[in-house]
């Protein structure tokens, strides 16, 4: 499979997510902001960074820019769409993810390893991310702090659309556990479509154990699962649900 | 001709900063205050000959889509000579 990073001026974990699919036997390749095209991917991430300067809000500006056209063509097409950090905050701008991150309510920077629970399975972005499993992923925001209106929240729950929440190590969603506000503790979502998610940690941080996770590669598996399940024959697709039931 | 435009956070968002501003008067001993909101305010200059209407209009669909989001903020829009 390929993936394409996106690159803004700013951007600063590009390169972080390139390695991330990499080391998962993957491509990926850079597509700068101006580009009105992305190739052929398979797959698109949206990375972290200061897009712009994070002038005027996070991600106002480089939603703008050409290459977001041609990534929301993409998304319309059905095809897998991952925002991180920046990249979330950007989809949220963009339209193409419901809601907004704004500053963390302490008003401090957060650069720091968290706990997150995943709160639903059932996702392009989640699907092989073992039941109960708690992740440990590290966050970098000052903005984070997950808002949207009572409307969209509702329908983010009754559409199963919550990802990924903050939680303690126990997996219990606790006030101490949210590091900037996030309402219902969210971490990430998906849009009604569920091929396009965003979350404010870092899975492309946590993709080696030298930096002291690995977790953040059952995120960018789940997504490769789920692509390589779209181009199985049908066969092998009908097969897979009885390889899950042994 | 200048366009003056206010940005500030919904009631309903959360703003830490405002919060912190309100305590801080509140130590410093102004009595009084019973809410504080932190916004942002941007002024775009016209170039002359600009149509007053025209302009309020254009602008109003660029706070809207771009310098304010409607998500978690309201715009305050004033065409000042």
């Amino acid at each position: 499979m390929h993936f394409a990073v996106l690159q803004f001026p700013a951007s600063n974990c590009d390169q972080d997510c390139v390695h991330g699919i990499r080391v998962l036997g993957h491509t990926a390749g850079l597509v700068w902001h101006k580009d009105t095209t992305l190739g052929a991917p398979d797959a698109v991430i949206v990375p972290g960074g200061f897009s712009y300067g994070d002038y005027l809000r996070c991600g106002a500006i480089a939603r703008f820019s050409p290459v977001m056209q041609a990534v929301k063509q993409f998304a319309d097409n059905g095809g897998l769409v991952l925002g991180i950090c920046n990249g979330f905050q950007i989809l949220c701008e963009a339209g193409l993810l419901p809601g907004a991150l704004v500053r963390n309510r302490d008003l401090q920077f957060h650069c720091e390893q968290v706990f997150l629970k995943t709160a639903s399975r059932t996702s392009p972005f989640t699907s092989q991310i073992p039941a109960g499993k708690i992740l440990r992923i590290p966050i970098a925001h000052g903005e984070g702090c997950y808002f949207a209106d009572a409307e969209t929240l509702a329908q983010l729950q009754a559409g199963d659309q919550i990802l990924w929440q903050y939680c303690d190590q126990a997996g219990e969603l606790s006030e101490p556990a949210n590091p900037n506000g996030s309402l219902l503790n969210i971490a990430g979502i998906c849009n009604a479509a569920r091929n396009v998610a965003g979350l404010m940690p870092h899975p492309d941080r946590a993709s080696e154990p030298l930096l002291g996770s690995t977790d953040g590669r059952l995120i960018f598996a789940s997504m490769l699962h789920a692509l390589a399940q779209r181009t199985a024959p049908a066969a092998v697709a009908a097969a897979a649900p009885v390889a899950q039931a042994a | 001709m200048k366009a003056k435009i206010v940005i500030t956070p919904k009631k309903a968002v959360l703003d830490p900063q405002g919060k912190t501003v309100q305590s801080a008067l509140e130590h410093m001993g102004y009595t009084g205050v019973a809410g504080v909101h932190v916004g942002k305010y941007i002024e775009i200059d016209l170039a002359p000959g600009t149509d007053r209407e025209a302009a309020r209009q254009a602008l109003d669909t660029a706070c809207h889509r771009f310098l304010s989001n409607p998500v978690i903020e309201d715009y305050k829009l004033e065409i000042a000579d």
